[in-house]
């Protein structure tokens, strides 16, 4: 164990740990948004799917990664508008058009992959970029602050996401409308316009997540995500619905995961456990989940869509 | 109100509909394969046999005549071009072609059991002389279905059970012996003597070559630290990705792994410039420079076997086990990689002491 307590293992498998998050973390955020106007999206995985094969297929053209990643953020976007359609104009009941979505952006990432792609080729992926002046902080720099410019995009995004649902008309709209519809929209608030925009945001999200998802390992693959959104969603419930408690679910999942590797790597787990610790950051959100969801309540009209009365 | 919810769900239903369609245009299903093939360096003569204990006569199925075309089915579970263990089949299924006058059906991305057991079905019932179900996963399917077709030749592997059937044969790669030779070449190659091994989960083939890495590693530096790690996922490249990521924290300077999702993996050596060593198909396209050798599982052998089994009229009982010493595998070496001479040397040692019989590998 005293192996795992020295400054480059503990840099490194926390840096990673923040990584692994970052995509849990974005699709989770959008997902939060979306939740809190009482719209549920069960198909956030397969639009990170989507967007993951945008951003690795643009990067492959053309080798401009920012395109790339605005790609697999636009791809996100296009399928929000799919989504909102259907959930929100057409009322849809939520969960099964969720997993309709779900499937065909796992059946249409894998179909464009075979057939534009082909054999697997690895893409360059963002650089780590050091913050002058905390980057050489003794243990604390190389842990938080030399990540790519999509993690700290995504943790810049929980403090901007609790403003606006805080502190902004917006947000208040946010919450009235997956709160009370009926009331919101007897004060002028349009329902379905602020459901609209959740569900694009969302959406864009969960396409930015797949995009950093790929930036991650830096090559697609057939169910890339290997159901990632689905662990967002629940981890919106971990987070009782709040951006900072989604944040720390996402950090949970994501340090467990590679604290699990690296006791691994360095023998602290033994082979014969090596399977039944791989569950490990699953039980413990879950063991999370179970203690904390007792805690917060959900919005009042969490997945059901809304008609005006008479 | 009624009606509404009708409508709702209706509307929802007619969008899982969409992406079901979508998702079945996934799967692909080819009569042709497009990977291109790639001649067969290895003889099939010395590839042996061990037959399974004799099926009781009541069920033994009438031979029918060796066909003019022998009509094969492949179903995998990952892509044709995966790099892995699904392509180094087709690749040996396609350099057979001409040979046997094959008429080769492909079904891949079969992930899914229970798809895979109507796609083996199918094939079964269309008239396929011999159905390969490529992976461990699909053996209780073949235990379930080859009775049902007594004068279809079923395949599968890895895997060392026929299930006793007179129409199943099973087919298992000896890869700890790649693995011994790749691992003493790691060793050799190694400054920090720490080595990063991942596998997917420690069954089969993939235990197979990690604990024979560890093992050649070991016989050449007896300290080495090898401490395989499992991710638990054959197909979750971030966790691959991780993996590697930790490794090369905990001052591991060479680097290998199997399953499907090593390319993760082999991104993190790329980026790091280590050296990689990899398993059941050739790697160097993904890190030209860093790549070593990859051992290559050659499946030719193996087919030209069970073929010769099957136009002789016995449709099965029997396994086959491929080696480095009957062409089932080799260490192919990159080019792109400037191997140090007495590593080389030491390599083709091991694999001619592991061909021979001189040096036997532990299992």
């Amino acid at each position: 164990m005293n192996q795992f307590f020295t400054v480059d293992v503990l840099t490194t498998t926390i840096a990673s740990g923040i990584a692994l998050a970052t995509p849990f973390l974005l699709a989770a955020l959008g997902e939060t948004i979306g939740q809190r106007s009482g719209v549920i999206n069960l198909g956030v995985d397969g639009i990170m799917l989507l967007g993951a094969f945008s951003t690795y297929y643009v990067e492959l053209q053309t080798g401009n990664l920012l395109l790339a990643i605005l790609a697999g953020t636009a791809t996100g976007t296009l399928m929000g508008v799919i989504t909102a359609f259907v959930s929100v104009t057409l009322k849809a009941e939520q969960g099964i058009s969720g997993i309709g979505v779900y499937l065909f952006g796992l059946g249409f990432s894998s179909l464009l992959f075979q057939k534009l792609v082909g054999t697997p080729l690895p893409i360059s992926t963002l650089p780590p970029v050091g913050i002058p002046g905390l980057d050489s902080i003794p243990l604390i720099g190389g842990m938080f602050f030399n990540q790519s410019l999509l993690v700290y995009l995504a943790f810049l995004l929980v403090p901007v996401a609790t403003f606006v649902l805080n502190r902004t008309t917006y947000g208040l709209k946010i919450k009235a409308v997956g709160e009370n519809p009926a009331a919101a929209d007897s004060l002028g608030v349009s329902v379905a316009l602020i459901r609209w925009s959740t569900v694009l945001i969302g959406c864009t999200f969960a396409g930015l997540a797949g995009a950093a998802l790929l930036m991650y390992g830096g090559i697609f693959q057939i169910n890339l995500t290997q159901s990632e959104g689905f662990i967002a969603v629940a981890l919106v419930y971990f987070g009782a619905w709040r951006p900072v408690g989604v944040m720390f679910g996402s950090l949970l999942y994501g340090l467990v995961g590679v604290v699990i590797l690296t006791w691994k790597s360095l023998g602290i787990i033994p082979l014969s456990a090596s399977d039944l610790a791989a569950t490990a950051p699953a039980v413990i959100t879950v063991l999370a989940l179970l203690f904390l969801a007792r805690r917060f309540r959900q919005p009042a009209v969490l997945g059901r869509p809304y008609e005006r009365e008479g | 109100m009624q009606r509404n919810r009708d409508r709702k769900l209706s509307l929802g239903l007619a969008a899982v509909v969409v992406a079901l369609v979508a998702g079945a245009c996934s799967g692909s299903s080819t009569p042709a394969p497009t990977v291109a093939p790639s001649p067969s360096p290895a003889a099939a003569a010395s590839v042996a046999p061990s037959p399974s204990p004799a099926a009781p006569a009541s069920v033994a199925p009438s031979p029918s005549p060796a066909p003019a075309t022998l009509k094969v089915a492949l179903v995998a579970p990952s892509a044709v071009n995966d790099l892995a263990f699904t392509q180094s089949m087709v690749e040996a299924l396609n350099s057979l072609k001409t040979k046997y006058n094959l008429d080769i059906a492909i079904s891949d991305n079969q992930f899914v059991v229970a798809t895979a057991a109507n796609v083996i079905q199918n094939y079964a019932s269309q008239g396929y002389n011999l159905v390969i179900a490529h992976g461990s996963q699909y053996g209780s399917i073949l235990q379930q279905l080859a009775p049902k077709f007594p004068n279809v030749s079923f395949a599968w592997g890895t895997a060392g059970s026929t299930y006793n059937l007179p129409n199943v044969f099973a087919y298992q790669v000896n890869s700890n012996e790649g693995g011994f030779v790749q691992g003493a070449m790691a060793a050799l190659l190694s400054t920090s003597k720490v080595l990063g091994v991942i596998g997917p989960i420690a069954v089969g083939d993939a235990k197979l070559y990690v604990d024979g890495f560890c093992a050649g590693a070991k016989s050449i530096v007896a300290s080495i630290t090898c401490n395989p790690v499992y991710t638990g996922s054959f197909s979750d490249v971030s966790l691959m990705s991780a993996a590697a990521t930790t490794f090369v924290a905990n001052k591991a300077d060479v680097l290998t792994g199997t399953a499907q999702a090593v390319v993760g993996a082999i991104g993190v050596a790329k980026t790091k410039n280590l050296p990689w060593f990899g398993t059941q198909w050739t790697q160097a396209s993904l890190a030209p420079s860093q790549v070593v050798s990859s051992q290559v599982y050659n499946w030719a052998p193996i087919l030209e076997q069970i073929f010769a089994t099957i136009q002789a009229g016995k449709l099965g009982g029997a396994t086959f086990t491929a080696t480095l010493g009957n062409g089932g595998e080799q260490i192919q070496f990159n080019p792109g990689f400037n191997l140090p001479a007495n590593v080389k040397a030491k390599a083709d040692e091991l694999i001619k002491g592991i061909t021979e019989g001189t040096i036997n590998v532990p299992q």
